[in-house]
């Protein structure tokens, strides 16, 4: 239609672009027709009745939307549905399994990790991220330099901005895959600062988050 | 949002065939800062070519003894990479202090390059800027400006670059390996970056159609030490105020070599080179890390509400050398 000189539409938005797709989420697959424009917040909420994710900010800054994509987070208001029909998804509603709560669910109760709830999908699905990225040895700004587990000042160490850097000799890191790091209040405060909560339930969050770390 | 056809080539070829030289295609990273600005209509790119799949997503010793990072890399895995965080922890750390976890694990390399200014006047498309409209003018001069430029800015343009990781890059000398239709180039860090005189919409010296595929980490200095530091608002998740990358050699209480980059600045990550050529050569000491910062920051023409960036970066940068030589 676009260039038609006989077209009556000239002024008329151009046509969306649409694709035929398939998205694997917690373990189902969906086969969706989508706009390229279209994230996948908005598939997962508006076609797939996955509402769990929630739209807070809707531009990357709040995490409420948070999903995890491969097994890694991300804030699903800025992926394009079209950019991961190859991958697997999961939302909040597929963290834990066969009906039985996920720890980190489990974790939250007890904490009073919440008031509102508006948030908390978003802060289970990172904090489900920040497990496995602990656990794979990825470090944080606050992880000291020298290697997780080099001693008990190098793994309690809290993160002092005006510190001088390691000694050279410590900093260098043993071949081999990198040792889980131990996530205590400050790492946790760090990892999870993507995800904000209005209600300021930050204290029970943590509590919660470093019990199932434990 | 306008409607766009996506294209997700599965080679570099692929991706610089289906955009050829036009400027209505734009190529997708991780997408974290180009779809926020398309759904706020700074830009409207009427085709995406999704580069995650086509793009070098590896981290590669190279014979010279440096590393090769593919532009596919996510931020991510590049802050928890062994190589990067043993040879190059300065580099870890700038990646590590911007953004959260999750847009971590969505950002490549290539993208965070390539990312606009934050400046809310080029992210608001019912104002004015000479950067997103060429010749509409720049209200941050006479408004909010306070985590703007300045050093290098023009009477057009006062944003600065908002990446943490460009000004580690700019520190270390990185080479930046483009491919486009005219060919494959490289690029030195900080060159990648262009001031913003009265071509305001360049953010950078790329063509159409080139598309960064690696960036190339120089072996490590034997003997330097390195460091990234960030002053923000906020202790977390926020962009830099002012930054400071540096590489400083000391040999017997004298500085031998050093590289230092200014961050959130400048339209660049600005290479501190004033403050190199008055430190090599001198005792290691607070005096001259400041008699360095101050020759580096005669050329600062700070606006109204960003004056404090002056003694904030110079502050900064004192504090930095002066951590990397007591470390010693």
């Amino acid at each position: 239609m676009k260039g038609d000189a006989n077209t009556t539409y000239d002024d008329a938005a151009p046509a969306p672009i649409t694709v035929d797709l398939q998205l694997s989420v917690n373990d189902q697959l969906y086969p969706v027709t989508v706009d390229t424009r279209e994230t996948l917040l908005d598939t997962l909420r508006g076609r797939l009745d996955l509402t769990g994710a929630k739209k807070g900010c809707d531009h990357g800054q709040c995490g409420a939307c948070t999903v995890l994509v491969d097994g890694r987070r991300v804030v699903s208001c800025l992926t394009l549905t079209v950019s991961v029909d190859d991958r697997t998804i999961t939302t909040v509603e597929g963290l834990g399994s066969g009906g039985a709560l996920h720890p980190l669910q489990k974790a939250f109760i007890d904490h009073d990790a919440l008031q509102c709830g508006f948030c908390t999908p978003g802060q289970l699905c990172s904090a489900a991220g920040v497990l496995a990225e602990a656990a794979a040895g990825w470090p944080s700004l606050v992880t000291p330099r020298s290697p997780p587990g080099a001693g008990p000042e190098a793994a309690g160490c809290s993160h002092d901005p005006a510190a001088p850097p390691h000694d050279p000799a410590a900093r260098a890191l043993p071949d081999g895959p990198p040792e889980p790091v131990r996530l205590g209040e400050e790492e946790i405060r760090e990892r999870m600062s993507g995800n904000l909560c209005r209600c300021g339930a930050y204290p029970g969050i943590v509590a919660a988050i470093a019990e199932v770390a434990r | 949002m306008r409607p766009f056809a996506y294209h997700r080539p599965s080679t570099v070829a692929e991706a610089l065939e289906a955009t050829g030289t036009s400027t209505d295609v734009m190529y997708l990273g991780g997408g974290t800062n180009l779809i926020d600005l398309m759904r706020l209509g700074v830009v409207s790119p009427g085709t995406l070519v999704d580069v995650t799949r086509a793009a070098p997503a590896t981290v590669e010793e190279t014979p010279g003894g440096g590393l090769r990072v593919g532009a596919g890399v996510r931020n991510g895995d590049l802050a928890a990479h062994p190589l990067v965080r043993r040879g190059y922890p300065m580099l870890a750390e700038a990646v590590l202090a911007g953004a959260s976890g999750q847009l971590r694990n969505m950002a490549t390399v290539g993208g965070n390059l390539l990312q606009r200014t934050r400046c809310a006047y080029f992210q608001d498309v019912s104002k004015p800027c000479n950067k997103r409209s060429p010749g509409t003018g720049c209200p941050a001069r006479a408004g909010d400006h306070r985590n703007l430029a300045i050093l290098g800015h023009s009477d057009s343009c006062v944003a600065t670059h908002p990446s943490d990781m460009a000004v580690a890059l700019a520190a270390l000398g990185a080479q930046v390996h483009v491919e486009g239709p005219g060919g494959a180039h490289v690029v030195p860090m900080p060159g990648l970056h262009r001031l913003p005189g009265d071509e305001p919409d360049r953010d950078t010296v790329l063509a159409p159609g080139e598309l960064i595929t690696a960036v190339e980490l120089p072996p490590p200095r034997p003997g330097g030490r390195s460091r990234f530091r960030k002053a923000r608002d906020r202790a977390s998740f926020s962009f830099a105020v002012v930054s400071v990358a540096a590489v400083l050699e000391v040999d017997g209480g004298v500085v031998r070599d050093c590289r230092i980059a200014l961050g959130a600045v400048a339209h660049v990550p600005w290479r501190a080179e004033a403050a190199e050529t008055a430190l090599r050569g001198a005792p290691a000491t607070e005096e001259e890390f400041g008699r360095a910062a101050d020759a580096e920051l005669a050329a600062a023409r700070p606006l109204p509400l960003n004056r404090f960036k002056v003694a904030l970066a110079r502050n900064l940068l004192v504090r930095v050398l002066a951590d990397l030589a007591e470390a010693r």
